[in-house]
């Protein structure tokens, strides 16, 4: 029989060990699944977790990673504040896409006319989408206690069909001879977010993603947000005795959380994607969710598990073209990784006994 | 007890959890008829044993017999079809779902809806405990509530009762009440195994008495046979600091609330009904009355978490009613609620997170919103240093510490603050005798330096103990305030009770 | 513009099966939460019940038979959340949203090979002459075993949980398991029967979208139907019969966008397809902002971690 005794205090080895554990276990499942689609598990691991860092053409993946970890971590980093509040922000998705059709929509209003200050304006543009559709959910909660996982997820939905609008519509190319899709503004000097350092796939967003982290360290261990934060998440009533206003703190989360995926959309559609397409989103807005667990809602943990993350879409990719892979196993095995990393989190909080009570 | 073969009989019952022994080697035997009183302080290990008796809990060595017969109950339901009921301290029902539904969980095999409850209506009648069956238990009265349980078991007329500290919710004469019914079932035959701590009420009581120090049997006696102060020096082994003050002078007035009204923030909660005192500068005034009569709900109006009209509450003369936490704290407001773990304190934050959590502005651990860690973590270990809280140090989780000793960190906490107005919801709840008596001590040193202290307990010896003046929740009403001292323990009952006006009542009661 | 070309008891028909799915997912979904416990996953489950429906259907030829897979293949994904839950004790919330995340990666893997497949159909209920009914016969005595199935599932689970003693019990659990657990009740023993019971009908409800709605697969095809059963949950106070009354509001509003697409409405068709989210959203604004009405009848014990500390 097997027993979980409490620990009186949270476990701080295993704190930073779970996300391990739990990365050798999916490796070890999603071994056993690529087997069963018939392709050899150890030239599957190789090709997604090591080919693209250290392999033959790791020098064309490399840049890559950086351009993926981006909006992951971006994302990651706003939504873990509101997860460590329990503020459950789950709709980052729609936010990524509603702050790249504003932010992309002050972009086209401008072209074709040159000028330094229209990508700042539409970065701006960009933060203000996201935390505009993230502040629905985040203003239901407060003023009617509506659950707010519900809505924030329910609004991306409703962000699809907006995005599905836009690129069909909307925001339509005048001279695309009738082709869906935005112009593109990559190719609009003025609006386009460019490989800062060539090669390495640096852009505006790295940058953003790197302060974000920053940013969201300082908040959690030096600021009163941070610490009112981290309260309300542990003992939500000893937060309200402090003097924590849940309302402000909901309202603070949503902000954050939506103003960066707006910005990660925005920074996405600027650069890498180019222009707005029906399928402009590819998940960024879940999978951050992944991120930020696998993070341990930590800001440092969160950019490791984002490049990690990045990884598997990169590896996955080219285990796709290379082994043939299916493109939803590697969807299943980030599913699998969250699923292993909340299995092992009950070690730190508990300890597992083995046998009969003790005797 | 060697006159007739007892009901229930117990030998070398042993229970360990990890880091602590709860039960070491307990025996004694109850017969039937019998009240049998348990006595221990908290943490004695009684409710570990009955939890035994009761099938929740499996001994690790040790036998149970029951009229004879070897008895080791996997479950409670197991206990249950042995003929052994029990009446939690805290209770075992659900707000949500009606009188008779919460009875029918308590039975093994419950009759149909409405034969159920006309069974209800009979048994609550014959032993004096009126009760509806289709009313929602979450809008009971913590005495209602008790009645539901009691009768859930006596509807399966049980050889062997358990009672958990069953008169600490209850008012001097709902205790009265429920004494009649126990002797009525111990007339009847039923052995009644009586746990409390409640030196007074055994005496009256009980036939005879086991009891428990640290897990251990240190005593047997006949209760009626022996005084109060010896049963109490049994049970505490060792003799208590009694806490001495000054005289109160009469300070200025500095916490003033009046028509204070609250709407409740749960379904089930009290709502607090035109609420009005004011305390003086050095003095300390005591609200009493039973659990669930809006203890929790003036606490939080009073430490600002929840927000009251303008004009409520005033502290030294200025409206406080509209300010949160931290503005009340800055003016000098301070609290401490009755749930230490998860209110008070959070558990899996670190002594020196948890200074930070009322600390912050009175001990400058923040300049505009950043904070110094290492300015809290003198101020933790200021804490542990000054109120003798045992803990390796500031760097532990709060939810590490023990009970009492996380109580002082809290109340040391506050004091240390040095507060203009402190106000406290069971200081010395679940703590044990000597941190008890040290609290009682800071609280009372505190009030000595000028603070004025407002106490909520539902301990009546700690109130007469250290309050200057007296008064009573009851269903969210406060009585006006009376001088604690010569109050009659008759007097407070009815105060306790509601019976607010009491020239008049004093006539009918 | 032609609105002449939506009939009445077509669209009430239609009404009918286009709320099944989400009636199959919500009643499921009610018992688990009548237990205290909150499984987010629904989605998961229910695209997970549409493949292995659709699979085991195409593979023996019987929708029955494919039905009978989409049940077990949502209760073994939601057993794997009882694991995570009951077991080892993680966080409902983010359990909830690995099994969505986990349940549509893996069911496009298994549904590579079923693309551009028809499925067996299910047949309709024979009901002879009732179904000739004027009106009537169309709206109520037309429709495959499984919309009826839906309707008897929603009577039989206002039964038990009203009037079985298995249902005060599983209601008692969900109020508060640690009064249940003094009693004696095996808390987490219930709860993983109600986890397993809400993935089997969630199951049925993505099987009943891949088999007779849809019918094909399509990679993520339950598009949201698992959020929208959530929130009917939510929307119907915790009460079969409001679930069937918000099922059916929501597939009247599905099937009502469709008629408007089809009959060219001056209205992009974007705005028509987000228009059951948007209806949702605002019926879930309304339920809570009705003086916290919906919050008091949700379980006291929703979304809590249960641990037996004796």
């Amino acid at each position: 029989m097997i027993r979980l005794e409490k620990r009186p205090e949270p476990s701080r080895g295993w704190t930073a060990l779970t996300p391990v554990l739990a990365v050798v276990l999916t490796m070890i499942a999603g071994g056993a699944l690529f087997a069963l689609l018939g392709k050899d598990p150890f030239v599957a691991m190789k090709t997604i977790f090591w080919d693209p860092i250290l392999g033959e053409y790791a020098f064309y993946y490399r840049g890559q990673l950086l351009v993926k970890a981006a909006p992951l971590v971006l994302i990651a980093v706003g939504l873990s504040l509101g997860f460590r509040a329990g503020v459950w922000n789950i709709g980052a998705e729609g936010q990524y896409i509603v702050g790249a059709l504003c932010g992309g929509a002050v972009g086209l209003a401008f072209y074709p006319a040159e000028g330094w200050y229209i990508f700042p304006l539409m970065v701006v543009a960009g933060a203000l989408g996201g935390w505009l559709w993230a502040m629905i959910p985040g203003i239901l909660k407060t003023r009617f206690n509506t659950n707010e996982i519900l809505v924030s997820l329910l609004l991306v939905y409703v962000a699809e069909q907006l995005l599905a609008a836009s690129a069909l519509r909307w925001l339509k190319n005048p001279e695309g001879q009738g082709f869906p899709g935005s112009r593109n503004l990559a190719q609009y000097p003025a609006a386009s977010n460019p490989e800062l350092i060539a090669g390495t796939g640096m852009h505006w967003g790295v940058v953003a993603a790197m302060i974000a982290v920053i940013f969201a360290y300082v908040l959690l261990n030096r600021h009163m947000t941070g610490f009112h934060i981290r309260l309300a998440g542990q003992a939500p009533r000893a937060a309200r005795f402090s003097g924590v206003s849940p309302s402000r703190l909901v309202l603070f989360c949503f902000s954050v959380s939506g103003a960066l995926a707006g910005l990660a959309g925005l920074f996405e559609l600027t650069g890498p994607a180019g222009q707005i397409s029906i399928d402009f989103n590819v998940g960024y807005g879940f999978t951050a969710i992944i991120v930020a667990f696998l993070g341990r809602l930590h800001p440092v943990g969160i950019l490791l598990a984002g490049l990690l993350m990045a990884l598997t879409y990169i590896g996955g990719e080219a285990a796709q073209s290379t082994l043939g892979l299916p493109a939803a196993a590697i969807q299943a095995f980030q599913g699998m990784l969250l699923f292993f990393l909340l299995a092992v989190d009950v070690l730190i909080n508990f300890r597992v006994r083995f046998g009969r009570a003790m005797a | 007890m060697s006159e007739a073969e007892p009901l229930l009989r117990i030998e070398g019952l042993t229970k360990a959890y990890p880091g602590v022994v709860a039960n070491s080697d307990v025996s004694f035997s109850v017969g039937p008829g019998r009240v049998h009183a348990l006595l221990g302080e908290n943490g004695a290990g009684k409710s570990t044993l009955v939890k035994m008796i009761y099938g929740l809990v499996r001994p690790d060595a040790g036998r149970m017999q029951l009229n004879g017969a070897p008895y080791a109950p996997p479950n409670p339901n197991a206990a249950r079809a042995s003929g052994v009921a029990m009446v939690f301290q805290h209770f075992s029902l659900f707000d949500a779902l009606d009188v008779a539904e919460n009875v029918a969980l308590g039975m093994e095999n419950p009759p149909p809806r409405r034969a159920l409850a006309q069974r209800i209506r009979e048994v609550s009648q014959a032993y004096g405990l009126p009760l509806d069956p289709a009313r929602t238990v979450g809008d009971l009265s913590a005495g209602e509530r008790q009645r539901v349980e009691i009768v859930r078991c006596l509807l399966q007329s049980p050889k062997l009762l358990i009672m958990d500290e069953p008169t600490s919710v209850l008012t001097p004469q709902e205790v009265e009440i429920l004494f009649a019914t126990l002797r009525q079932l111990a007339a009847e035959g039923t052995a009644i195994l009586y746990i409390s701590h409640k030196l007074e009420e055994i005496r009256s009581l009980c036939d005879g008495a086991t009891i428990l120090r640290l897990g251990k049997v240190v005593a047997n006696c006949t209760p009626a046979e022996v005084s109060a102060r010896e049963l109490a020096e049994m049970m505490v082994g060792q003799t208590l600091i009694t806490p001495t003050r000054a005289a109160a002078e009469g300070g200025k007035v500095v916490l003033e609330v009046s028509g204070l009204s609250l709407r409740p923030a749960t379904p089930f909660g009290t709502s607090l009904k035109d609420i009005g005192f004011s305390v003086r500068a050095g003095e300390v005034l005591g609200i009493g009355g039973v659990a669930g009569n809006g203890q929790d709900e003036l606490l939080a109006v009073l430490s600002g978490e929840a927000p009251v009209a303008a004009g409520a509450v005033r502290v030294d003369g200025r409206d406080v009613g509209a300010l949160g936490p931290v503005e009340r704290r800055r003016l000098g407001l301070l609290a401490a609620p009755e749930e230490r773990l998860g209110h008070a304190a959070a558990p899996d934050m670190s002594l020196t997170e948890n200074a930070m959590l009322t600390g912050s502005g009175r001990m400058g651990l923040e300049t505009r919103g950043f904070l110094d860690w290492r300015k809290a973590r003198v101020f933790a270990e200021r804490i542990i240093a000054e109120f003798d809280v045992r803990t390796p140090g500031p760097s532990h989780a709060a939810r590490s510490l023990s009970g009492g000793n996380l109580q002082k960190f809290v109340i040391g906490r506050e004091i240390l603050q040095e507060p203009r107005v402190l106000v406290v919801n069971q200081p010395t709840w679940g703590v044990d005798a000597s941190a008890a008596a040290s609290i009682r001590q800071a609280l009372l040193d505190l009030a000595a330096r000028g603070a004025a202290i407002v106490v909520i307990s539902q301990d009546l010896d700690e109130l007469m103990e250290i309050s200057d003046r007296f008064c009573a929740l009851n269903e969210g009403r406060l009585s006006p305030p009376r001088p604690a001292k010569g109050l009659s323990v008759e007097e407070i009952g009815l105060m306790l009770g509601g019976a607010h006006d009491l020239e008049a009542a004093h006539g009918t009661a | 513009m032609d609105l002449s070309v939506i009939s009445p008891a077509v669209l009430l028909a239609s009404l009918m099966v286009a709320a099944t799915p989400i009636l199959l997912a919500a009643i499921g979904e009610l018992v688990c939460e009548k237990s205290g416990v909150l499984n987010l996953g629904v989605e998961g489950m229910m695209i997970t019940g549409a493949i292995c429906g659709f699979a085991m259907a195409v593979e023996t030829g019987s929708p029955l038979v494919g039905f009978l897979g989409a049940a077990a293949g949502g209760a073994l994904l939601a057993l794997l959340f009882g694991v995570l839950t009951q077991l080892l004790l993680a966080n409902q919330v983010a359990s909830g949203l690995a099994l969505t995340l986990f349940g549509i990666g893996i069911s496009a893997l298994i549904g590579q090979g079923y693309r551009g497949v028809k499925p067996p159909p299910t047949t309709r209920l024979d009901l002879g002459p009732l179904s000739e009914i004027p009106f009537l016969g169309r709206l109520l005595f037309s429709h495959d075993w499984v919309v009826y199935f839906g309707l008897a599932l929603t009577l039989g689970v206002w039964l038990f949980l009203r009037y079985s003693r298995a249902g005060l019990v599983l209601r008692a659990v969900g109020e508060s398991h640690d009064a249940a657990h003094a009693l004696g009740y095996k808390v987490v023993a219930i709860r993983f029967a109600a986890i397993a019971f809400g993935g089997a009908c969630a199951g049925l409800g993505g099987a009943y979208l891949s088999l007779v709605r849809v019918p094909q697969w399509t990679d993520g095809m339950t598009a949201g139907a698992g959020w929208i059963a959530l929130a009917i949950v939510v929307f119907g106070s915790w009460r079969p019969g409001r679930i069937l009354l918000g099922a059916y509001l929501f597939g009247g509003m599905t099937v009502l966008q469709l008629n408007l697409q089809a009959a060219q409405l001056p209205v992009p068709v974007e705005v028509l397809s987000m228009s059951p989210f948007v209806l949702t959203i605002v019926v879930l604004v309304i339920m809570s902002a009705g003086r916290g009405r919906a919050s008091t009848a949700a379980p006291a014990m929703l979304g809590r971690v249960f641990h037996a500390s004796s």
